[in-house]
């Protein structure tokens, strides 16, 4: 473990970030760096702001003061250098699975048959073959969180910003997504964003984790780790490493949970 | 429905209505209501004159106008309503105040302003379709999940794309729905049109059978509009059922 993270490449940075909502302060003086290809989880208490802090990354928000940059370039709005996952999948319950997956493409003005052939490949990715055409009431949560993710996926975003994805699946279907993302995050390249209430689920897919505490937001802790990253998907519940940063994540956030 | 474990075939009660109907004309019991069979041969027999023809395509024709009217602008301005705050803000309460007015009384104004003719027939149809619709879209809009909006600004959707795409779609359910109470409301709207302005079209009709006491004839053109009035609501709940299976799940 260490919170050194001087010498890598920074794909997101938040730097003194302020968001008050009315009287209330949601953000305080807020800075956050987010190294290129790894996963950061924002971890904490509800109403501590990360999925505040989410959006704002994302463009959705705005922040009141501060400055928030993807690859140096300072974020105005929402832009094709992210994609985002969300919590309740925003699926359009209109449109078949295919044309869900697509969708993303489609806003971007990709034509039909592009960017049908890009869906093709991410619907499969995800383990969707043979549902293309289905629609999402047809499909079970954690298939539709998948259809989520491909959409995501697919237009190859280099940073993927993903607002309590698991939250509205169920717990077997959880554990599964959460080994799919070590993969995922193995394999694709991507920066990930995750907002996670799960202390164990933050401990268990990240490479770096944000412990920010409540009232005004601020980030009290970053953890890294690393001694069980290499390990595979199944061993990792086991690790003592792994244990031991649960307990101690608990132990400075149970005081804030009422 | 299923009496005494039969199922009943669709409509049953108007078969029965009907049936009570024919029985109170046989009997004579009133002139207002001459036997069902009596006016469906009546309707037989005017059905294909040029007066009757003619009569329909000036009633179809203002209908038509009026509701499309209704339509193309109610949509697009009850979507913006639910969309924008201060829309909604400066629009709602003529919206509101429309939707109750009595417009018939309103009818001799527009004479006044669009003159006697078929502009103030179709102006007047269409003011009696349009607020439901604007109503109705705004709505639907209203009731929109917004992580849909957030997601098609994630993606970059331009304004065109999410009016287009989002919004529209989302709202359908309850657009088709207004569409249809606005359907209703406009066959009112083009007969009183038809009655006020100029005795033109099913309204002359209505005026002159009932003027001269012409029960049948009467009965026989009020058939035709419920008729056409009854397939164009069951058209549109048609469609409405079709998008039923994503409105709980929005």
């Amino acid at each position: 473990m260490s919170n050194n993270t001087n010498d890598i490449d920074n794909a997101v940075t938040v730097s003194n970030v302020y968001k008050n909502y009315g009287d209330v302060e949601a953000l305080r003086d807020l800075s956050l760096d987010f190294p290129r290809g790894q996963l950061t989880s924002l971890l904490g208490p509800s109403g501590c702001g990360k999925t505040t802090l989410l959006k704002i990354i994302a463009g959705l928000l705005p922040a009141d003061s501060g400055e928030i940059t993807v690859n140096s370039q300072p974020v105005t709005g929402p832009g094709p250098d992210r994609a985002f996952v969300f919590q309740d999948f925003a699926l359009l319950p209109w449109a078949t699975v295919m044309r869900n997956v697509a969708f993303g493409l489609e806003l971007r003005g990709v034509n039909q048959s592009e960017r049908e052939a890009i869906a093709e490949k991410y619907i499969g990715d995800v383990g969707l073959k043979g549902f293309e055409n289905s629609y999402p009431h047809e499909l079970s949560g954690g298939m539709r969180q998948r259809v989520g993710l491909a959409r995501a996926l697919s237009v190859d975003a280099q940073v993927l910003l993903m607002d309590e994805p698991f939250s509205a699946v169920d717990e077997q279907t959880r554990r599964k997504f959460q080994e799919d993302l070590l993969n995922l995050v193995k394999n694709e390249n991507k920066t990930f964003i995750f907002v996670t209430h799960s202390i164990e689920e933050a401990v268990y897919v990240s490479d770096q984790v944000a412990i920010l505490l409540p009232r005004p937001s601020r980030v009290s802790e970053i953890i890294r780790p690393e001694g069980f990253r290499h390990k595979d998907a199944t061993s990792i519940r086991r690790d003592s490493e792994y244990l031991d940063i649960v307990d101690r994540i608990w132990a400075s956030l149970r005081t804030y949970v009422e | 429905m299923k009496i005494f474990g039969y199922q009943l075939p669709a409509m049953s009660s108007l078969i029965l209505w009907g049936i009570l109907w024919e029985l109170v004309g046989q009997f004579e019991l009133t002139f207002f209501l001459p036997p069902l069979s009596a006016i469906f041969s009546t309707l037989m027999e005017i059905g294909t004159t040029k007066v009757f023809l003619k009569a329909l395509a000036e009633t179809g024709y203002a209908f038509f106008v009026g509701t499309f009217f209704a339509i193309v602008i109610g949509i697009p301005v009850g979507i913006l309503m639910g969309k924008s705050r201060l829309i909604d803000e400066l629009l709602l309460p003529w919206v509101n105040m429309f939707l109750s007015a009595p417009l018939t009384a309103l009818v001799p104004v527009l004479m006044v302003l669009f003159g006697f003719g078929m502009k103030s027939i179709i102006i007047t149809t269409a003011l009696f379709a349009i607020w439901i619709i604007v109503l109705n879209s705004r709505a639907g809009v209203m009731q929109i999940n917004r992580s849909l909006i957030e997601m098609a600004n994630s993606f970059g959707a331009s304004p065109k794309d999410a009016f287009f795409k989002i919004y529209f779609w989302a709202a359908l359910p309850e657009i088709l729905g207004g569409v249809r109470i606005g359907f209703i409301r406009a066959v009112k709207g083009v007969i009183i049109g038809q009655l006020l302005i100029s005795i033109v079209g099913f309204g002359a009709l209505f005026e002159l059978y009932s003027a001269n006491f012409l029960m049948k004839h009467f009965w026989a053109v009020l058939i035709v509009l419920f008729s056409i009035s009854f397939t164009i609501a069951e058209f549109l709940a048609h469609l409405e059922r079709k998008v039923a299976y994503y409105a709980a799940r929005r």
